[in-house]
């Protein structure tokens, strides 16, 4: 069931549309419930209501983006049946177990625990009140980690096999999920980057408070603790970054080439630290893909290889093959990949035919190319291919911004030591500054990770076209546009009520 | 150690069992409703918002459990419901989507809209949300109009893409059984949370009313199922045929889910009785097990006995059974032994819920607290 581009082309706006949403909210989540968390813990310690004060001041904050971020979250989950239908039933037997067991494990952890925190004050001893703070930071990560071992098996599909007969693949090894390389670093890389964000904001507020001179105190006391999580998370960052690249090369060679617009391979290949892609350039063509380019030599095989020499595919040799490096061009596992499915029709038909000697031959010529079986649903080589634009800058805005967040928690903490912060003004404002882009980079960091997956729903298996459930691309255009319009004017009242309590200040409070 | 039919059988229970506890936990949405029936000034719809604020997330838990519960054991309901009705269940999402942000965004101040807007979200997730989920639910004793090919990908036939369920008489009822269930549920509710004598003044009224909406559909949906054709599948072929009485027969032959119902609704009648002759505040208890009992059974009579727990309208052998539907034998497995926290989990919200309403809540304490809803 082949469906038309368009209906491809809206699912997977709408899913982009709803993601990119949720994500607003997500990574806030994930690391203020863990400062909240510190915050009261160090009132729990030393007894001082100034630190409770300054707790429910940032729980405050958490909930109102809490509550969106329920409210975006819902959709994603059912939109795997709504929208990408032929998805769950392919592949639904493995990607349904960590859907669920993040709900079990994680969402009514949060929920339960959210009340407690938030109404309990008075209800629940202070210690019980701790514990159930830290529960939801505990929950909102556990959360994070299901549907990410989810996302990290749409990457690098493991532990399962094909069947024929019911048409899917079947889990056959759940620890694989779990421990699947790939998912570990991506879990690790994402909720870093999920404290990083939260410190970066609550710096970003407090130096807000402390350009107004007001709530002085409380800004310092926020900072500090923010500027001590963010560095030494956005450490741990800078590493499982580098370990998730090294995934990416090692199962998902041509999203790497795409994220460093790299189309000629190379040993020792560098790094594009900055560089502006030729958009006229072509697969297979002999032009520069760069108008200009500023490399870092090595790095890029050091990044992906852990091994300065080594050689880096690039999207021509990926397309081609190349017998030197034991690349098999897409044309090749295009070619298999038909075969594949034409086996597996013709499996079927003999089955019902009750003609199983062919039936079995079918069956062996299926189970030697099934590992190319996505391929087989390829228009053309060059469908293998992800947007190389959208990869490369989204990468490299991604890191870059990483790169500088890092140097601003370095020197944030230093000017917070010497209790200087609040003398150097033009600090505060690039602190403030900062702070927005915290949310570029998240989204520009699943960009890489999801449009870069492209063609592919599962990697090499499925691609996105045979993906999607087979309705009426008006059907998808409506829902697109009532989310457009919905979430947009959720996020205006967000955002609002936000800024008010921000305003508002921890002594208004 | 288990057959396979073994757990299918069982997560299709677990799925009924979660399937009910969402439906008890709906109390949430149907003191949404009631926002304007019981509380006549500002303080007092503060206080009913309040109220229900310590719980709506649990709720909103339970349904997306409740949909990764199927997604992990049945996927092909989850591909052919999900991706065929697509407009219903749509807009049952959006119902939810509405609800999560109304109750924090309502008092704050520049929250855009005002706050009876905000009012206005919780009442449309409260009614047409209830509803909504309810004509899905009953879209499971009538049917869907979907085709499954031989790859078990699967379409559905009308352009409609699932709206047509509502016109159907049977569904309607069931949606509006579910949104009358709700509302007495909420009250009762109010009346074991709080303790606002004006408001828990208006409380009977509310429960009379609703319940006897609630017990007319209740007796016409029950009719229905009991005396009506059923679906009812082949287990050594799969071929499904139409019986007529198909569940009235399942009840005859396993008359313990017969008990069970029975049991069920006299536990809803008689947490309906001490509230109104007795004035017990303990009365949500008793409706609320009854209703978990009776919604239970009445969700395990689809999957059970060769029952067909989804059929097709648009042709007969792409109908859904628990056998041609589920996960494999490894996950369900593997999902069998994660179902073991189920009762832990219930255990922790049942302590933190108790703790946290040891005392019932007032008007003086939603002022005193400056993070109040």
């Amino acid at each position: 069931m082949e469906h038309t581009e368009l209906l491809t082309d809206w699912s997977r706006a709408q899913f982009a549309l709803t993601a990119l949403y949720h994500w607003l909210f997500v990574p806030l989540t994930l690391g203020l419930t863990f400062i909240v968390a510190i915050m009261e813990t160090i009132y729990v310690k030393t007894g001082d209501t100034k630190w409770k004060e300054t707790t429910k001041f940032w729980m405050g904050l958490l909930a109102i983006n809490f509550a969106i971020g329920l409210a975006t979250g819902i959709i994603m989950e059912f939109e795997f049946g709504t929208n990408w239908s032929n998805y769950s039933w392919i592949v639904g037997d493995i990607f349904g177990a960590p859907l669920a067991i993040e709900g079990l494990m994680a969402f009514f952890l949060e929920s339960t625990f959210f009340a407690v925190m938030f109404f309990g004050w008075n209800k629940v001893s202070k210690k019980t009140h701790l514990v159930s703070t830290w529960l939801v930071a505990v929950g909102s990560n556990l959360s994070a980690l299901w549907i990410l071992i989810a996302n990290g098996w749409m990457q690098n599909p493991v532990g399962m096999k094909f069947n024929p007969d019911t048409a899917r693949h079947e889990m056959v090894d759940f620890w694989a999920l779990v421990f699947n390389p790939n998912a570990v670093s991506k879990f690790l890389h994402t909720i870093s980057s999920g404290y990083v964000l939260a410190s970066l904001f609550v710096i970003g507020i407090s130096a807000w408070y402390l350009i107004k001179k007001r709530d002085t105190q409380f800004a310092r006391r926020s900072i500090i603790v923010a500027s001590s999580f963010g560095l030494i998370t956005s450490l741990f960052l800078l590493t499982t970054g580098d370990e998730s690249a090294h995934q990416v090369a090692l199962n998902q060679p041509m999203k790497l080439a795409a994220m460093e617009g790299l189309y000629d391979g190379e040993e020792r290949a560098g790094i594009v630290a900055f560089g502006l892609l030729d958009q006229t350039k072509e697969i297979g063509d002999e032009k520069d893909p760069f108008h200009f380019s500023f490399e870092i030599p090595g790095a890029l095989s050091f990044l992906g290889y852990h091994d300065l020499n080594a050689f880096v595919p690039g999207i021509d040799n990926l397309i081609e093959g190349s017998e030197k490096y034991g690349l098999i061009s897409v044309k090749e596992k295009m070619k298999r990949g038909k075969i594949a499915v034409a086996s597996l029709a013709a499996y079927k038909r003999y089955k019902k035919q009750n003609n199983m000697p062919e039936a079995q031959k079918a069956l062996k010529a299926f189970e030697a190319n099934q590992k190319y079986m996505g391929y087989g649903y390829l228009k053309k080589p060059e469908d293998a291919v992800p947007n190389v634009a959208l990869s490369f800058y989204s990468f490299h805005i991604m890191v870059g911004l990483g790169t500088w967040f890092l140097v601003l928690f370095a020197m944030s903490l230093y000017l917070s030591m010497i209790n200087e912060m609040h003398k150097k003004k033009w600090f505060l404002y690039l602190a403030l500054l900062t702070m927005p882009l915290a949310w570029v980079a998240q989204e520009a960091g699943w960009i890489v990770a999801e449009a870069g997956r492209q063609p592919w729903a599962i990697q090499d298996l499925l691609p996105v076209g045979m993906a999607s459930s087979n309705i009426s691309t008006t059907s998808v255009m409506i829902t697109f546009w009532l989310f457009a319009v919905l979430f947009t004017a959720l996020l205006i009242a967000e955002v609002k009520i936000m800024l008010k309590q921000i305003k508002i200040g921890p002594e208004g409070h | 150690m288990f057959d396979l039919l073994t757990l299918q059988e069982y997560w299709w229970f677990l799925v009924s069992v979660i399937g009910a506890l969402f439906v008890f936990m709906t109390f949430v949405q149907g003191g949404q409703m009631l926002l304007y029936t019981l509380g006549k000034t500002e303080d007092e719809r503060d206080l009913l918002v309040n109220s229900l604020g310590r719980k709506w997330e649990l709720t909103f838990t339970a349904l997306v459990m409740f949909g990764g519960a199927l997604f992990a054991a049945f996927p092909l309901f989850y591909a052919v419901s999900f991706g065929g009705a697509y407009f219903v269940w749509m807009a049952i999402l959006f119902c939810f989507i509405i609800q999560a942000v109304a109750y924090e965004y309502r008092k704050k101040p520049d929250n855009f809209y005002g706050e009876r807007f905000y009012e206005t979200l919780l009442y449309i997730n409260g009614s047409l949300g209830i509803f909504l989920i309810g004509v899905a639910l009953g879209t499971l004793f009538t049917g869907g109009n979907f085709t499954v090919n031989e790859y078990n990908l699967s379409q559905w036939t009308l352009p409609s893409y699932g709206l047509e369920a509502l016109l159907n008489p049977f569904n309607v009822a069931f949606g509006l059984m579910l949104v009358f269930l709700a509302r007495v549920q909420g009250a009762l509710y109010f009346f074991n949370n709080l303790n606002e004598p004006t408001i828990t003044a208006r409380i009977k009224k509310v429960v009379t009313v609703n319940f006897v909406m609630f017990l007319v559909l209740f007796l016409y949906v029950l009719a229905t199922i009991l005396f009506s054709d059923g679906y009812v599948y082949d287990p050594n072929t799969g071929v499904v045929s139409i019986e007529s009485m198909k569940f009235l027969h399942s009840f005859l032959a396993m008359p313990l889910l017969l008990v069970i119902l029975l049991v069920g609704v006299l536990t809803l009648l008689f947490g309906i009785f001490i509230a109104l002759i007795k004035n017990s505040t303990k009365a949500i208890w008793f409706s609320g097990l009854g209703t978990v009992l009776t919604v239970t059974i009445l969700m395990l009579i689809l999957g059970v006995n060769n029952s067909v727990y989804y059929p097709s309208l648009a042709d007969l052998q792409s109908s859904l059974t628990i056998e041609n539907s589920s996960g494999s034998f490894y996950t369900l497995s593997v999902m069998s032994v994660v179902s073991l926290l189920v009762p832990v989990v219930l255990g922790y919200i049942i302590y933190f819920w108790r703790k946290m309403d040891t005392t019932k809540i007032t008007i003086d304490e939603i002022k005193s607290d400056p993070h109040h809803y």
